[in-house]
C-alpha cells in the first residue's frame, strides 16, 4: 500500500478547467472519499492519479516519488469504474485472472487461480466463477469488478461511484460489505461518489469538490460540523441544513420575515448581516420552546419524521425521532441549539470562525 | 395457402391473440411475401445452376427446359482447351481405346481434347488477389479506425474527409491514368498491381465502417486494460478486437464481395499472368458460337467460394450488416 500526494494539480479539457489547482493528500491505507456533484473533477482526478490523463500542471506523488510520467501500468493502481466494469467477451474467471495474466507479472496459472479464488472468496463470488459476465446481475457485477480490484493487491484502489448504478437496498449492503473489505486488508482507497451517505459511512476523510476546486477536506465530522462553506453545509446532511441570511441588532439575531430569534454569541467578530445555518436535529420540538410556528408538512420515514414548520414567511426543518403525533396545520413550540449555529459569510458562503 | 381456424387445437399454452382468423391470414400472407421473394431472387441462380449442367441444344432451347438431362459437358468446355476434328479423322478418333472419360464426352461433339484451359488459374488468382487485398485493408483498416476513434489525431475531420473522398470519383474514370502508371511501375498484370489496388479503394470503406464499430465499444474496457498492467496495444489486441469482431466480419465480408467481383480494372491492368476470373469468364467462347453451359459453369465456380465465405461468418454478419443498431 501506498501514500498518494496531489500537488496542485490542474486539468483542462479546451476551455473547461476540470480540476483547478488541487491539493491533498491520502494516508497509507486511509480511506478517502471525494464527494461532490455531477461535473465536480471527481472522475477527472481519479484519471489523472491512474495516468489515464495527463494533468496540464501540477505533480502526482506515490509514497513521495513523482509519478507524473508512468503509465497507467507502473502506476500499479486498481480502478473500478462505474460502468462497463467488465470485459463482456470473457468468463468471471478470466475477467478476475486478466490483471495477473498482464505481460510483466509473471505469475504461474496454478498461482493465478489461487489468487482468483481468494479474491472471489473476499467478494463471495466463488460461485460465479464460470459464468459468463453477460447473465449477472448489477450487484453481482460490481462485486466481480471489486473481485478484480483486489485480486491485483495494488498501491492504491481508485474506486469511481461504484456504487451509484445498483438499486437502493444492493447498494447499501455493498457499501457495509466494502467497509469490511477496507477494514480488512488497510488498504488505500480512494472512492468517489455524489452520495453523502456513502462519503460519510465510508470515509475515513472526506475531500468535497466543487468545480474542479477543492472546498474541504476533513474527518466526516469535521464535514458535518464544520462545514467550511455553505455549499458543503447543503451537501451533507439529510434533511438539508436550514440557511437564512440573518442579520445581528442589539445583541440578538434576527431571521427577516420570521419570528426567529436568537441571542447572538458572546464573542466578537459577527459581522452585521450573515448567513445563518443550524442543522433539522438541533432544531427541537417542546412544549416549553421560546419560538414558535406552524406546521405545514410532515414526513414520517420510520425512524425519524421531518417536521416542516412555518415561521412567518420562512420555513425550517426539524426531526424528531420515531413517526411523530403531530397533525398538519397545527401551532408547535420549538427550541434552537444556540451551540451548534453556524455562521457563513454572506457573500462568499465561507465559515465564520468566532473566537 | 389454405388457412385453417380449427386444426390447432387451443391448450393453456395457446395465445389468444394467435388462433384468431386474422392473425393467421396475415402470417400466411407474410410468408407468402417472403416465399415470393425468395423465388424471384433465385430464379437467375437456379437458370445459372442449371445451365451449366445443360447440354448444348438444352441450353438455347426456346422455351428454357426444366426437365433435361444432365451432362457435365459444360465444365468440361470450362477446364479445357479443344478442337474441331474434321469427320474423317473422327471416326478414327473415336475408335481409339486410350480417351478417358472427358475426351468421350467431347468426342460425342467432334471435338478433341488437347489440353487444360486457364480458367483454374485465373479463378486462383481471384482468391489469391481477393483474400490478400480484403486481409490487407481489414488490417490496416483496423488501426486506422483505432486511431480515429481514440485519439486526438490532427487534422482527424479532414483526414476522415479525404479518405472518404477517395471513392467520390467512379473509380472508372481513373482507369488509363492508373494503367500508364502501372506499366511505368511494372506493376502492369502482376498480382500485386491489383492488391494494392483493391486494398486502397477498400481501405476507405473499412476505415469508416469500422470506426463505427469501434465507437461504439466505451473506452472503460481499454482504460481498464491499461490499468490492469497492459499495454496500448496488447488492449486493443485482448480487449478491443474480441468486441470487434462483428464489425470486422462485416466489413470483411463487404471488402471481399468487392475485390471478388470487380471486373474493369482487372480487365485493363493485366493479360496473362494475373487475370482474375471476372474478366476470363465472358471469354470463354467455345469453338464455333457460344458455350452458354461452360460460362455458367464457370460463374458458379466463381460464387462458390464467397458463398462458403459468407456462410462461415453469418453468425457474426446478423449483427454486422444492422452497423451496431441491433443488440443481442
Amino acid at each position: 500500500m501506498a501514500t498518494v500526494e496531489l500537488s496542485h494539480i490542474t486539468k483542462k479539457f479546451g476551455s473547461v478547467v476540470a480540476l483547478n489547482d488541487v491539493s491533498f493528500t491520502v494516508k497509507d491505507g486511509e480511506f478517502f472519499v471525494l464527494l461532490g456533484q455531477t461535473g465536480a473533477g471527481k472522475t477527472t482526478t481519479l484519471r489523472v492519479i491512474a495516468g489515464l490523463e495527463k494533468q496540464d500542471a501540477g505533480d502526482v506523488f506515490f509514497d513521495g516519488a513523482p509519478v507524473n510520467d508512468a503509465t497507467p501500468a507502473e502506476r500499479d493502481t486498481a480502478f473500478v469504474f462505474q460502468y462497463y466494469s467488465l470485459y463482456p467477451t470473457m468468463s468471471v474467471y478470466d475477467n478476475l485472472a486478466f490483471p495477473l495474466r498482464a505481460p510483466g507479472r509473471n505469475l504461474s496459472e496454478a498461482e493465478i487461480r489461487q489468487r482468483v479464488h481468494e479474491a472471489a472468496e473476499r467478494v463471495r463470488i466463488t460461485h460465479l466463477l464460470q459464468r459468463s459476465t453477460r447473465n449477472l446481475s448489477g450487484g453481482e457485477m460490481q462485486r466481480v469488478a471489486l473481485g478484480r480490484a483486489l485480486v491485483r493487491r495494488p498501491r492504491i484502489f481508485l474506486m469511481d461511484e461504484p456504487l451509484s448504478n445498483l438499486d437502493a437496498k444492493l447498494r447499501e449492503a455493498l457499501r457495509i460489505e466494502l467497509n469490511r473489505l477496507q477494514r480488512e486488508a488497510h488498504s488505500t482507497t480512494l472512492f468517489v461518489t455524489h452520495d453523502q451517505i456513502e462519503a460519510m459511512t465510508l470515509a475515513d476523510r472526506v475531500g468535497v469538490l466543487r468545480e474542479g476546486v477543492l472546498v474541504q477536506v476533513g474527518t466526516p465530522r469535521e464535514i458535518y460540523d464544520f462545514p467550511a462553506t455553505t455549499f458543503v453545509a447543503k451537501l451533507v446532511g439529510v434533511p438539508r441544513i436550514n440557511l437564512y441570511e440573518a442579520a445581528r441588532a442589539d445583541g440578538m439575531i434576527r431571521v427577516p420575515e420570521s419570528t426567529i430569534q436568537l441571542p447572538a454569541p458572546a464573542h466578537a467578530g459577527l459581522p452585521e448581516s450573515f448567513t445563518l445555518g443550524f442543522r433539522p436535529e438541533d432544531v427541537q420540538i417542546t412544549p416549553n420552546g421560546d419560538l414558535s410556528g406552524q406546521i405545514t408538512l410532515l414526513e414520517p420515514l420510520g425512524v425519524e419524521t421531518i417536521v416542516h414548520i412555518r415561521s412567518g414567511r420562512q420555513s425550517l426543518l426539524s426531526t424528531v425521532s420515531g413517526i411523530a403525533d403531530f397533525s398538519i396545520g397545527s401551532e408547535v413550540r420549538y427550541r434552537i441549539v444556540c451551540e451548534r449555529l453556524h455562521f457563513f459569510d454572506c457573500k462568499t458562503g465561507r465559515r465564520l470562525s468566532l473566537n | 395457402m389454405a388457412v385453417s381456424t380449427t386444426s390447432a387445437p387451443i391448450t393453456y399454452a395457446t395465445r389468444v391473440d394467435k388462433v384468431g382468423v386474422r392473425y393467421q391470414i396475415a402470417r400466411a400472407l407474410r410468408i407468402a411475401v417472403v416465399v415470393l421473394y425468395a423465388v424471384i431472387s433465385l430464379i437467375p441462380v437456379f437458370w445459372m445452376v442449371t445451365a451449366a449442367f445443360k447440354s448444348r441444344p438444352d441450353v438455347v432451347a426456346i422455351p428454357p427446359k426444366v426437365f433435361f438431362e444432365p451432362t457435365i459437358e459444360g465444365f468440361i468446355s470450362l477446364l479445357t482447351k479443344r478442337v474441331l476434328l474434321p469427320p474423317g479423322m473422327m471416326e478414327e478418333y473415336k475408335q481409339r481405346t486410350d480417351l478417358n472419360f472427358a475426351e468421350r464426352i467431347m468426342a460425342e461433339r467432334g471435338q478433341r481434347i488437347t489440353g487444360p484451359s486457364q480458367y483454374g488459374q485465373r479463378l486462383l488468382n481471384s482468391v489469391i488477389v481477393a483474400s490478400a487485398s480484403t486481409v490487407l485493408s481489414v488490417l490496416l483498416g483496423v488501426l486506422a479506425a483505432y486511431a480515429f476513434s481514440r485519439f486526438n489525431v490532427p487534422g482527424k475531420g479532414d483526414l476522415l474527409f479525404f479518405i472518404l473522398s477517395t471513392r467520390m470519383l467512379p473509380p472508372v474514370v481513373v482507369t488509363i491514368p492508373i494503367f500508364l502508371m502501372y506499366q511505368q511501375l511494372r506493376l502492369y498484370d502482376t498480382h500485386l498491381g491489383l492488391i494494392l489496388l483493391y486494398t486502397v479503394f477498400n481501405l476507405s470503406f473499412a476505415v469508416w465502417l469500422l470506426k463505427g464499430f469501434i465507437d461504439e465499444i466505451p473506452r472503460e474496457y481499454e482504460e481498464a486494460a491499461l490499468v490492469d498492467g497492459y499495454s496500448r496495444l496488447q488492449a486493443f489486441r485482448k480487449v478491443v478486437l474480441p468486441q470487434a469482431i462483428t464489425g470486422i466480419a462485416a466489413t470483411f465480408v463487404f471488402c471481399l464481395i468487392f475485390a471478388w467481383n470487380e471486373y474493369a480494372f482487372a480487365l485493363m491492368l493485366t493479360s496473362e499472368r494475373a487475370r482474375t476470373a471476372p474478366p476470363s469468364i465472358p471469354t470463354v467462347l467455345g469453338t464455333g458460337g457460344i458455350e452458354w453451359s461452360a460460362i455458367a459453369a464457370g460463374t458458379l465456380g466463381f460464387l462458390i467460394p464467397v458463398i462458403i465465405v459468407t456462410f462461415a461468418l453469418r453468425d457474426y454478419l446478423l449483427r454486422g450488416v444492422t452497423f451496431g443498431a441491433l443488440r443481442k
